[in-house]
């Protein structure tokens, strides 16, 4: 048995959904890393928004927009607090990290020339680099890429390497969402400050395992989605610092985010409103602040402890299988394992664990330039999360057993 | 055989099986057994790009009478391809674009069968009414 703190079963019964039978068979959800399930508590938070106090908010002098505007702004505060943020309005209410991602490298068009460069990472999510790539196109910009070994792990001295004063942004993700390596965004932070560069760092699949603390960290911009951590789809948030948030143009025009309006000229409204044009996710918002809740009460030490006990199981587990190969063994990664057994094809194995009842992602994950590194179309991957059981990587590993079987 | 006659052939092997295991290894073997395509044919241009697997396929006349051969990456896919090339190759194009395919739902393959679902399946079939419909215009 794994040696945890946690009552795994009594959090299980937070998660109705993890009672559900799928194909006959009992559900064994491990595509956490695409999206977390969500638990009672912040069930409960979004009908009781739309059952006691669903209202517009900002601009009511009603009672429920009252209400509603305080609830939403105690998440705010809720999410400042969590990844422990100087100001409360450095908090930017986005539809989750691609939003956030889209945001900053739209303001930034204003802020690049012909002949700057700016740098990703080998490993991103395609939404951390098409909207860079896009930037690129609009300001001349070139695109310089931080190249990975076959661990999965940055090349860090390439990286010290390709920095220079012509370097004007850095985006990373803090966790690659197909090989689940940690990168070292620390190093990556104060480095690309030396030579007077901004970095972003995607935080999406970092979120639900990692606690960051953006103070410390030095970041410039921070962006998560809620749904990657017990929250609703279609809302995350967006950290920013002061300074660039005052510099960045608005992304959207809208209500909300204007201080005057005449056909002549508008002025926009403070941070954070300047970048939350139009009615946002207001129940998603507060429901995003229940899930940090939700999380903080289980505590982060413990669940990381916990997921990375699931993680050395699992792919010791996994490892005695023939054939099999892991992509992605950095030495630091968060409980994603992505892997391939020689000869059968990603959807092949995905297809039939689905038929046992068990959930994992097949594909190139949104990261194709991770594929083409190890030439391959696609993996198997599987994700675990806290609430994930010791019982469930047996369950995982004995149906890729037995679509090994099937398919070879 | 018509491809009505063939669809209920292979609707009555499929009821042999007692469960989705059995279902799938008989796609798994019917995959494994047929050489689908012939190299050359496997080009970018007769790529089905589903999300996930690749798809080819290509098709020919002979005389009267439509010809498909296909391949996949992912040998459930090329099963189930296995399975449609029964009941569509080397017949009339006319008869490929009257058929229809609810047979792939009454031997319980239904999923793969959603437009969702990132197979490139629907596409598939999609891709042999269109040969179909190209041929039969060069025909009239």
């Amino acid at each position: 048995m794994l040696q945890t703190a946690l009552d795994i079963q009594t959090i299980r019964k937070d998660f109705p959904i993890l009672n559900r039978e799928v194909n006959g068979q009992p559900l064994v959800y491990l595509d956490n890393a695409a999206t977390s399930q969500t638990p009672q508590q912040v069930i409960d938070a979004i009908v009781d928004y739309y059952h006691r106090y669903n209202a517009n908010i900002h601009r009511g002098v009603h009672s429920l927009s009252q209400e509603a505007t305080d609830a939403y702004e105690l998440a705010r505060q809720k999410i400042q607090k969590h990844f422990n943020i100087g100001k409360t309005h450095e908090v930017i209410f986005t539809s989750g990290t691609t939003h956030g991602i889209n945001l900053v490298a739209t303001g930034f068009t204003s802020f690049l020339k012909k002949g700057d460069e700016i740098m990703v990472s080998a490993m991103e999510h395609h939404s951390n680099i098409v909207p860079w790539q896009m930037l690129c196109e609009r300001t001349g910009a070139t695109l310089k890429v931080i190249p990975m070994n076959l661990d999965g792990e940055l090349i860090m001295e390439e990286y010290h390497r390709l920095l220079n004063d012509k370097t004007k942004l850095v985006f990373c993700n803090h966790v690659s969402n197909a090989l689940g390596t940690i990168n070292p965004i620390e190093e990556i932070i104060d480095a690309a400050h030396k030579v007077g560069a901004a970095v972003l760092i995607d935080g999406a699949q970092a979120a639900a395992h990692i606690k960051a603390d953006l103070q410390a960290l030095d970041v410039d911009f921070y962006t998560v989605s809620a749904h990657k951590m017990c929250g609703p789809t279609g809302v995350g948030m967006l950290y920013g610092k002061e300074e660039w948030l005052k510099k960045l143009p608005p992304y959207q025009g809208g209500g909300e985010m204007i201080a005057e309006v005449t056909f002549e000229k508008t002025t926009y409204a403070d941070l954070p409103h300047k970048f939350e044009a139009g009615t946002p996710n207001i129940c998603g918002g507060i429901a995003f602040g229940a899930a940090l809740d939700y999380m903080e009460n289980i505590g982060f030490d413990a669940i990381a402890q916990y997921e990375d006990e699931l993680l050395q199981y699992a792919t010791k587990q996994l490892l005695t299988i023939e054939g099999l190969r892991i992509y992605g063994t950095a030495k630091h990664k968060t409980s994603v394992i992505s892997f391939n057994i020689e000869g059968i094809h990603p959807y092949d194995i995905g297809t039939i664990l689905d038929k046992l009842g068990i959930a994992v992602r097949t594909g190139h994950h949104c990261a194709q330039p991770i594929m083409d590194f190890y030439k391959i179309p696609g993996t198997v991957r599987a994700s675990f999360s806290f609430y994930n059981t010791q019982e469930e990587v047996d369950k995982l590993v004995e149906g890729v057993k037995r679509a090994k079987k099937m398919l070879l | 055989m018509s491809i009505q006659e063939i669809q209920e052939e292979i609707v009555d092997e499929f009821s042999m099986f007692d469960d989705w295991m059995q279902r799938y290894e008989y796609m798994i073997e019917l995959g494994k057994s047929l050489p689908l395509i012939d190299g050359q044919y496997k080009t970018e241009d007769n790529l089905i790009k589903g999300c996930q697997s690749k798809v080819w396929v290509h098709a020919e006349l002979d005389g009267d009478k439509l010809v498909f051969t296909a391949d996949s990456d992912a040998i459930i896919t090329k099963g189930i391809i296995a399975i449609l090339i029964r009941a569509f190759s080397n017949q009339k194009p006319q008869d490929i674009i009257d058929a229809d395919t609810a047979f792939i739902d009454e031997i319980g393959l239904k999923e793969h069968l959603s437009p969702t679902r990132a197979n490139g399946l629907v596409s598939m079939i999609k891709q042999l009414k269109l040969y179909a419909v190209a041929y039969q215009t060069q025909l009239n």
